[in-house]
This record gives C-alpha cells, structure tokens and sequence, in this order.
C-alpha cells in the first residue's frame, strides 16, 4: 500500500471511530451522581467573609451551612439547617438558636455556637477588610463594633450561651431574621482551621485553599482548579447526609454564555448559568423543554444625579421615566421575557407595590415645560460598561428621549473599573444601573435610597423618606410592616431618584435529569435536595 | 558565538527589567480602584485592604520592594482580584496548560504551514499556489472567534469523542490548537512561499536541476534550510505569543491557560497580576528571540561571526 492509502484508512478510521454514539459527559454524570453546572466565572475567593458575589453564593451553598438554610421549592420559608430550631421573643428583637447535635465539621470537629460568635466577630472587626458586614447591622452594636465606636465584642449582640445555643440579639424587629441568616455573610467559619492558617482577622490566608478548607454543608471541596473546575463531593460528616442525594456537584466557570450553550446542547453540562439573549427566542422555540425562565429578584434602572442642575429636578426625572418604553425595549432587546418595573422593589409574595411607571411621551413634554425647560436643553451624558447589551440599552433610551423631548444625550461606555470610579464619584447626569436583593424583603431595595447608604450613588436624601423606612423599622406586625414600606416605596418611586426600567429574571438551560431543582426568587438553589435521574 | 549569546541575555534582562517596571507604573496610573465592586464600600476597608497588598506605601517604595521580594524571595506578590491567591501560583496552574496547546498549535501550524508554503513555491502561479493561498488568506483574515465555533459546530458536534469545549479530555486540546495554529500555519506558508521562492530563482538551483537531481532532493537537500530563515525569525515570536495563550481561544473552547488572565486581570486592575504576566512574557519573548538567534546561526554560519 503507497503512503497516501495508508492516510486514508487512518483519516477514515479515526472519523468513524469519532462518530459511534459515546455516551455524553452528562449522562455519565447523572449515573455517577454528579451535577455538572455552569457557574459563569471563576469565584474570587472561598472565603464567605471576603466575597460578595453570586458566583462565590453559588459555591458556598453547598460547602456552608448557615443557621438556616432555603427551601427547595418556597424562598419564604427557612429550613433548619446548622440549627435545629429556633425561638424569638414577641417583638424580634432576641432570636435564640439551637444548634444541630450532630452537626460536624468535615473534619469530624464538632461545629459549636462559638464558631458562630468567632465568624461575626471576624466579618464585623475593624481590623477585617470585608466589603459585606452591614449585612449584619441588624445585630444590636454590630455597626458601632464595625466602625470603630464600641470596641468590646462582648458588647455585640451576639452570644454562645453554650456549644450548642446562639443568642442574637438585634437592635430593632426583625420578624425575617430566619430568611437573614440564609445569606453567606451570616455562615460559620471553623474556627480551628482559621487560626491554623493565621489570626482572626488576617484575610488572605491558606485556610480556605484545597487541602485545607473544612466546610459543615452537605458537600466539601475536592478539587479547584483556577479557570477549570472546582469539584466538591458529598460530605461524610454532614448532620444529614442521608438526605443529600448527589455525590458531588462540578462547577465550571466558562465565561462565554454561546460556549456555555453549545456546551449544554452538546451534553456536557446539566445546568447553564444563562443564555445569550439573542439565543432565547429560538431557544423558546426549539427547545422548550429546557428553557428555564424564572422572576429573579433584581431591579434594573437608570440613576439620575440629583446633584447636578437639570436632573436635580424631579419634573425632569420623571419626564425622563415616562420617556422610557420598557416593554419596547424587553421585547426588542433582552428578549427574555423580563418584566417591565413599576417600582424599585420587584413584585412578591405579600409585598405587591402598585406600578408607578408608564410609557406617556405627552405628559413628559408637559412635566418638562412645567419644569421651565423649554427649547434648547443641556446636553447630558449617559453612563454606561463596556457590555454589548448595556451600549444597545442605552442607545435605545437615547434614541427615544431625543425623539420625545427632544434632549441630546451623550453615552459614556468605560470598562467596570472606571465604571465604578466614575459612578462612586458622581461623574454623571444619569447611569445604568442595578441591584439584586440579598435577601427576601422590601428593605433590600428601599434602604439603598437612605442618604447614607454607600449604594445611593445618586446624590438623593429625603427626610420624609427615612422617616417612613424608620417608623416601618419599628413595626412588628409583618403585614402593617409592609404597608408602611409600600408607602415609603411609592414616595420613593414619585421622587425617581432612580427610574426603574425592569425587573431581572434568570434564562437558562436545565436538562431533564435534574430533579428537585425549583423557580426561586432569590435564585439560590438547595443542592441538598437536587437529585439526578 | 558565546558572546553573542551572552551579549543577547544582557540585553534580555534590560529589556525585561524596564518592561516590568514601566508596567507597574502604568497599571498604577489606570482608573479605577482594584478593590471597588458593584457594592460600596466604606473608604476605611478600601485602605485596609490596600495596605494588607502593601499599597498604601509610595508607588516608587513599592516598585522597590517588588523587585526586592521578586529578586530575594522569589515572591511574585498575589493577585488582588483573587483574593490573596499567590500570582506564581495562578501562573504555575495555568502556563502549563498554555504551554501543552501552544505546541500542539505550532505543530499543526508548522505541520500545515509548512508544506503548504513549498507547494505554492514549486507550482508558482498554477492552482496548487492559488489554493494555498486562498487557505492561507483565509487563516490570516478569518478571526479565532469566527474559526473556533465554526469547528465547534461542524466537527466537534458531529463526532462525540470531542467536547465543544472544555478540558476534560487529552483529545480536547485539538480544536483549539487548531484554531490558534490556523493562523501559525497561514503566516508560515506565506513565508515559507517567499523564501522557498527566493532560493528556488538561486543559480545553484538552476544547476542541480540542469544536473537532473531530483525535485525532492533538490527542495530537502538544498533549497529548504536556506528558505527556512524567514519562517524561523516569525516563528519566535510567535512561539512566545501562543505559549502565553490567547484570551479568545481560551474563552471560545473554556480553556484554562493564561491568556484570559492577561485581560481579566486589567480589567480588575490586579496589579500583581499583570506585572507577573508581563514579566513572565518578557522572559518567555526574550528566550525565544534567543532560540531563534541561535537558531539562525546553525542555518547561516555568517551569523555565527
């Protein structure tokens, strides 16, 4: 046989052998027990105490277990989880929590109510550079201790009665405290391994490095591979481990939501962290089967500087809000099937704010002129990241406010860096941005309008409206307590500081296989419960 | 010979030394806070966090003391971004997954390159030339982004022994080796053509043929190593540049080298980071012009003077 006979069998030998039915990486995975997910990108840290992102949640869900832990299918209700039960005195302000007997470190060491206090102390020392310690200003001192003012722990409303019982006390009603310490800023760290590794409050140590991270939820770390893959597996150690049906969960961090898709489509991954927007039309289409689009708690919206002249007005802000056709702009944009925002707070469970928005470019024109602008108008700028869906966002607004009120605006794109300089230092007229609640309640929302919140970033205080969120503060009954914030709410969306343009939901593929996996509002999905058939 | 070497090591580590430290003052004078993010944070836990990187000294003071540390220690410093994660460390997990494609890339580059190039010289201006030519365009003009999904689509798709991406597999490293290589191979054959072309026009060719020696022995024997020399100085540069990974290929098939590190951590503005990437590339760029000096001096003996 001459040579070039030779590269045909072997060309064709090796095509044939490429095209014989393999079984997929999922369905191996799936009869092995293991969730393959993508998760976006790759976690800055494993540390609770250092991150903030859902990227980190997502991982620190299945490694952690915080006092109370998510309901597969209701985000309301709060299972127990490093504690088996729990009581409030009748206004809610002292929450006592029992502590799991078994609950176990995945080295075997027992996990006690002192991990606990050792992990606020840490989260809320001075000396500590964590960038998500107000999520523990509830406690009573927490924020004095955290800045400085009260310089005795012991102070803090936080307490080990004993190994087994966590006294919290907080420093107003918070009857959704449960719901609170869901969230990773509230997890344990063990203590022992901390201070293996350093001190208390030394933050970029070892301890959470593979090898030497020790977790109590129901899954440990295996492998972490930078850019790759982090694998965990079943904890053996883990008070229920009966109940945790994977083996173990694969989180790949793949940055590019079409090789995600194709990835997915092609079997190697059993859930997408999204979709490309331009996709989910025909994703709809094609495959219905696997398209999950779910409400997601977050708020998309344009903050308007109320320290600069023209947008300082709020006839003006409200003209540019009435300006703004969102539905348009869902439909012909995202595709995704958001739904337009009616208020900062998104739609929820008992806490249903009436819509304040609509698309009425008269009534702008009106608004603008009782305003005295008439004529010719400033120029504004517009800023906005370097994101391909945020520049087609903003240049559609700009399209429609020149149309209907005849206004220039000039759109700023930076990279996120300078994004974040240019937003914190108030270098704008007006801003895309948004927000994702941490936790389930209105004051996720509401509080980043306080005059002193470092998320304000628009320049806008109001006395009347702190006041509502203080007196609501103060309310015990859950029910009287929304209302109150409803009223705060709607004050809020009347001044526009911010104008609302829609409320986020997540798009992404799920395959078949995966069982227990539920719509979530807060999307932040029990893996404890997930089972692959 | 040596002291040409040595001379060019010399100049290597000049070269590298202004890079790093001209770097490290750019990165410095970017906007933007490495530790800012989409929550605020208060200004106190911002300085702590830069003094816990040592940023809070003058950037002169901490050029100093990275050198110091680098030269004394061997300390690279860690990435801000990735919270305290040793920069030699994301460096020793990532090079060698760069390293293990960028050969793949060069072999199938050289690989298709190569003949290519020989083939368009030998049948100048007939069809074999224009065809690898058009391949060769196509390599030049087609972007990875455009090239890396076409073969996702179209050969990773049909035949399930290949991932669309990822690296899971030892087989998933040939799409984007051919991907990145794709483009090697177009630069080689358009160089290999030139220089194959040059010689080819050479009296002493003329005279072997006259002599009846065959075309093979012709093109192996005594057309080839002097017709390499372009394709040999391109190929240093560009062995450096795809050793250190390419942030498209690696986002498009979810590789984990260090391309996408070289984006990302300017983008977060991680310090440490992109100084121990440019370091590590300038030493890289300086071995291989090195390689390719000496090289050069083996085909051409006239170099070696």
């Amino acid at each position: 046989m001459k040579y070039w006979q030779y590269l045909i069998v072997l060309v064709s030998s090796v095509g044939m052998l490429g095209c014989f039915n393999q079984e997929t990486a999922a369905e191996k995975a799936t009869r092995e027990g293991v969730l393959l997910l993508g998760n976006g990108n790759e976690p800055k840290a494993l540390d609770p105490h250092l991150v903030s992102g859902v990227i980190e949640s997502n991982l620190l869900r299945s490694l952690f277990e915080g006092l109370c832990i998510e309901h597969p299918s209701d985000d309301s209700q709060s299972l127990p989880g490093a504690a088996q039960s729990w009581t409030a005195n009748e206004d809610f302000t002292q929450w006592t929590f029992s502590l799991q007997p078994d609950g176990r470190w995945s080295d075997g060491t027992p996990v006690t109510a002192h991990d606990f206090t050792f992990a606020y102390e840490r989260m809320l020392h001075p000396d500590f550079p964590s960038g998500y310690a107000d999520m523990l200003y509830a406690i009573k001192n927490a924020e004095e201790f955290h800045k400085g003012k009260c310089k005795d722990f012991g102070d803090v409303g936080v307490q080990a009665l004993d190994d087994a019982t966590l006294l919290v006390t907080l420093k107003a009603p918070v009857p959704y405290l449960p719901s609170l310490t869901k969230h990773f800023t509230w997890l344990p760290v063990p203590k022992h391994k901390v201070l293996e590794y350093g001190t208390q409050t030394e933050p970029y140590t070892a301890w959470t490095h593979e090898g030497n991270l020790v977790s109590n939820g129901p899954f440990q770390l295996k492998k972490w591979r930078q850019n790759h893959l982090i694998e965990v597996e079943k904890s053996a150690t883990y008070w229920d481990r009966e109940a945790v049906k994977l083996n173990g969960i694969r989180y790949y961090p793949i940055k590019n939501v079409n090789t995600e898709t194709r990835m997915f489509l092609n079997g190697q991954l059993h859930v997408t962290y999204g979709l490309p927007p331009d996709f989910i039309p025909l994703a709809l289409s094609d495959h219905p089967e696997l398209i999950q689009q779910e409400l997601y708690i977050g708020t998309r919206f344009v903050r308007a500087n109320c320290q600069r002249p023209f947008t300082s007005n709020v006839k003006v802000r409200q003209a540019l809000s009435l300006c703004i056709d969102r539905q348009s702009l869902i439909d012909n944009i995202l595709q995704g099937g958001q739904q337009a925002a009616g208020s900062v707070t998104p739609p929820f469970g008992a806490y249903q704010p009436e819509g304040k928005t609509s698309f009425d470019p008269q009534r702008a024109r009106e608004l603008l002129a009782e305003a005295g602008y008439e004529g010719e108008l400033p120029e504004l700028e517009f800023l906005t990241t370097d994101s391909d869906v945020n520049r087609r966002m903003a240049e559609a607004m700009q399209g429609l406010w020149r149309e209907h009120l005849g206004l220039r605006v000039r759109i700023i794109q930076r990279e996120w860096k300078s994004y974040l300089k240019m937003r914190n230092e108030l270098d704008f007229d007006l801003m895309d941005g948004a927000w994702i609640g941490d936790y389930l309640d209105p004051t996720t929302f509401l509080d980043l309008w306080k005059e002193s919140n470092g998320n304000n970033n628009t320049g806008w205080g109001d006395a009347r409206y702190e006041a509502l969120l203080a007196e609501a503060e103060l309310i015990e009954d859950p029910a009287q307590r929304y209302q109150k914030l409803l009223v705060a709410e709607s004050y809020v969306m009347e001044q526009t500081p911010a104008i609302p343009v829609y409320h986020y939901n997540t798009n992404y593929f799920l395959s078949p296989s995966v069982q227990n996996w539920h719509p979530l509002l807060l999307n932040t999905h029990p893996y404890k419960f997930v089972e692959l058939k | 010979m040596y002291k040409a070497i040595l001379s060019r090591i010399l100049q290597t580590l000049i070269v590298v030394f202004t890079l790093v430290s001209v770097c490290f003052l750019i990165v410095h004078a970017l906007p933007g806070n490495p530790f800012t993010g989409e929550r605020a944070m208060d200004d106190v836990v911002i300085q702590r966090m830069e003094a816990s990187f040592g940023l809070d000294k003058p950037v002169l003071v901490q050029l100093g003391l990275y050198w110091k540390n680098l030269l004394l220690h061997g300390d690279m410093g860690a990435s801000m971004n990735f919270k305290g994660v040793p920069v030699s460390s994301i460096l020793g997990q990532s090079f060698p997954v760069s390293f293990q494609l960028g050969i793949v890339a060069m072999l199938m580059g050289c690989g298709i390159g190569m003949p290519l190039g020989i083939v368009a010289a030998l049948y100048r201006n007939k069809w074999p030339d224009y065809l690898s030519m058009v391949v060769a365009m196509m390599g030049i003009c087609l972007p990875s982004f455009v090239v890396g999904p076409l073969l996702q689509l179209y050969v990773a798709k049909p035949m399930p022994m290949l991932n669309i991406a990822g690296w899971m597999q030892a087989q998933d490293v040939l799409l984007p080796a051919l991907t990145l290589g794709f483009g090697v191979a177009a630069y080689v054959a358009r160089l290999m053509r030139g220089g194959m072309l040059e010689v080819l026009n050479q009296d002493y060719i003329r005279t072997a043929r006259a002599k009846g020696v065959k075309t093979l022995d012709i093109l192996l024997k005594h057309a080839l190593r002097p017709a390499i020399t372009p394709t040999v100085t391109f190929l240093g540069p560009a062995f450096a540049a795809v050793m250190t990974g390419s942030f498209v290929v690696e986002t498009i098939f979810g590789v984990p080298g260090m391309g996408q590190h070289f984006v990302d951590a300017v983008t977060a503005k991680d310090l440490f980071l992109i100084v121990g990437l440019v370091l590590f590339y300038g030493i890289l760029m300086g071995l291989a012009n090195l390689a390719v000096d000496i090289i050069l001096m083996f085909l051409n003996p006239r170099l070696r003077a």
